[in-house]
């Protein structure tokens, strides 16, 4: 089942005004592989057929559950260990300095997928209860992919899913087993973050004064302009010394003035309090 | 480089996870039954074993707990994998000593994922 050069672009097209992603090179072999169960639902025979379909524009369902195929739902609990142990431990040690008077920390999860790394921080913070005690941990999880929204709120995984980063010692703790070899969250964890669907191309959702933002492996997927518009939706979002957590293979270098590498965690990277009012005609 | 011991009756499942293992640096030694591994873990300690559940002459808890109580000079990391995959055996295997659990099937991430988490990867 191919797709043609047209149906390419347009899809293309649609993905990015609609999230801003674009369909890079590497990720158009995807296409053919990710949409061929909707061909297949709808009964339209060809990819041709559905691109059709969806561009006539009466069927919104079927418009977002394209888009929803077409972005990357990869992730895991804890995904780069390494620079979980930073966040969670100097990082949040930090913060939890700095924040002794307000005892609130605020933490968003930006373009969540399916919610594993938010969790990972619930989980984080659930078992260090006494330490915490009096605070108000507030985890924000937004995504532009409604279902996986929905499924991080209903906190199901595959046992691929679960197992794939996550100790087994917490899966045990966190986890209850659930019909069809899946594994369902405790609701304790999911009263502990709030999901919700958000496009980062948008103003930053509230309290818009978030410590610590998590933007891991979606910045790869936009353009360098909507790249810039998002870094500057971030800083806006972000406290004075909020950290911020990108993907491994990413960075502000080059990308941004609002955030800079933080000195005291390599790889973690902190706004710039004096650098708002520049950037901010970005957005 | 790491050394790891995968003890599982079948073949193939020995075979995927050597190929997975030496992708991650891994040098790799196979054992049958939970008696011939603890044949390979007197001869040389591997730092991790993969270890399935149900094997014919000594199973994946027999050798788990019969390794425990031996008085070695070091002891390997104990990764179960497994199809045993509720959480009644998940517990079992923990309490007897196990440091990671891999529910079968399984892919390349979780088990990299689960080496990294035992300290190995």
């Amino acid at each position: 089942m191919e797709v043609s050069a047209a149906s390419t672009r347009v899809l293309s097209s649609m993905l990015e005004q609609r999230t801003g992603q674009q369909l890079a090179m590497s990720r158009q072999w995807r296409i053919e592989t990710v949409l061929q169960s909707l061909v297949r639902a709808r009964g339209l025979g060809s990819l041709d057929r559905l691109v059709h379909a969806v561009a006539a524009g009466g069927d919104p369902a079927l418009a977002d559950a394209v888009i929803d195929a077409l972005l990357n739902n990869e992730t895991s609990f804890y995904r780069d260990r390494n620079s979980f142990e930073l966040l969670l431990g100097p990082a949040m040690a930090r913060l939890e300095q700095a924040r002794t008077r307000e005892r609130r920390i605020s933490i968003w999860s930006a373009g969540c997928s399916t919610g594993q790394e938010a969790y990972s921080i619930a989980m984080w913070f659930a078992e260090r209860k006494a330490r915490w005690v009096g605070w108000t941990i507030d985890i924000l999880a937004t995504d532009v992919s409604r279902t996986a929204v929905d499924q991080a709120r209903s906190g199901l995984y595959s046992q691929f899913e679960v197992q794939r980063g996550l100790p087994v010692t917490q899966m045990i703790r966190w986890f209850e087993e659930s019909p069809g070899a899946n594994w369902r969250i405790l609701p304790e964890l999911r009263r502990a973050v709030r999901f919700e669907v958000h496009s980062l191309m948008n103003p930053a959702p509230s309290p818009a004064r978030f410590d610590v933002i998590l933007c891991r492996n979606v910045l790869l997927y936009f353009s360098d302009q909507v790249r810039r518009i998002v870094f500057a939706r971030l800083a806006e979002a972000a406290a004075p010394d909020a950290v911020l957590m990108l993907g491994a293979g990413e960075t502000v270098i080059g990308q941004t003035p609002a955030f800079v590498s933080d000195p005291d965690c390599r790889g973690l990277y902190i706004r710039r309090p004096d650098a708002l009012p520049a950037y901010r005609a970005a957005s | 480089m790491k050394s790891c011991l995968v003890v599982d009756d079948s073949k193939v499942i020995r075979k995927v996870a050597r190929h997975i293992l030496e992708t991650l640096n891994f040098s790799v030694q196979e054992a049958g039954d939970g008696r011939e591994a603890l044949t390979r873990c007197e001869e040389h300690m591997p730092d991790v074993v993969l270890l399935d559940w149900n094997m014919p002459v000594m199973g994946g808890m027999e050798f788990l707990r019969t390794l425990r109580q031996r008085s070695f000079e070091s002891q390997p990391k104990v990764v179960f994998c497994t199809t045993e995959n509720d959480a009644a055996h998940i517990r079992a295997a923990i309490d007897a000593g196990a440091d990671e659990y891999v529910m079968k099937p399984f892919d390349r991430e979780t088990l990299e994922s689960k080496l990294q988490i035992v300290g190995v990867a």
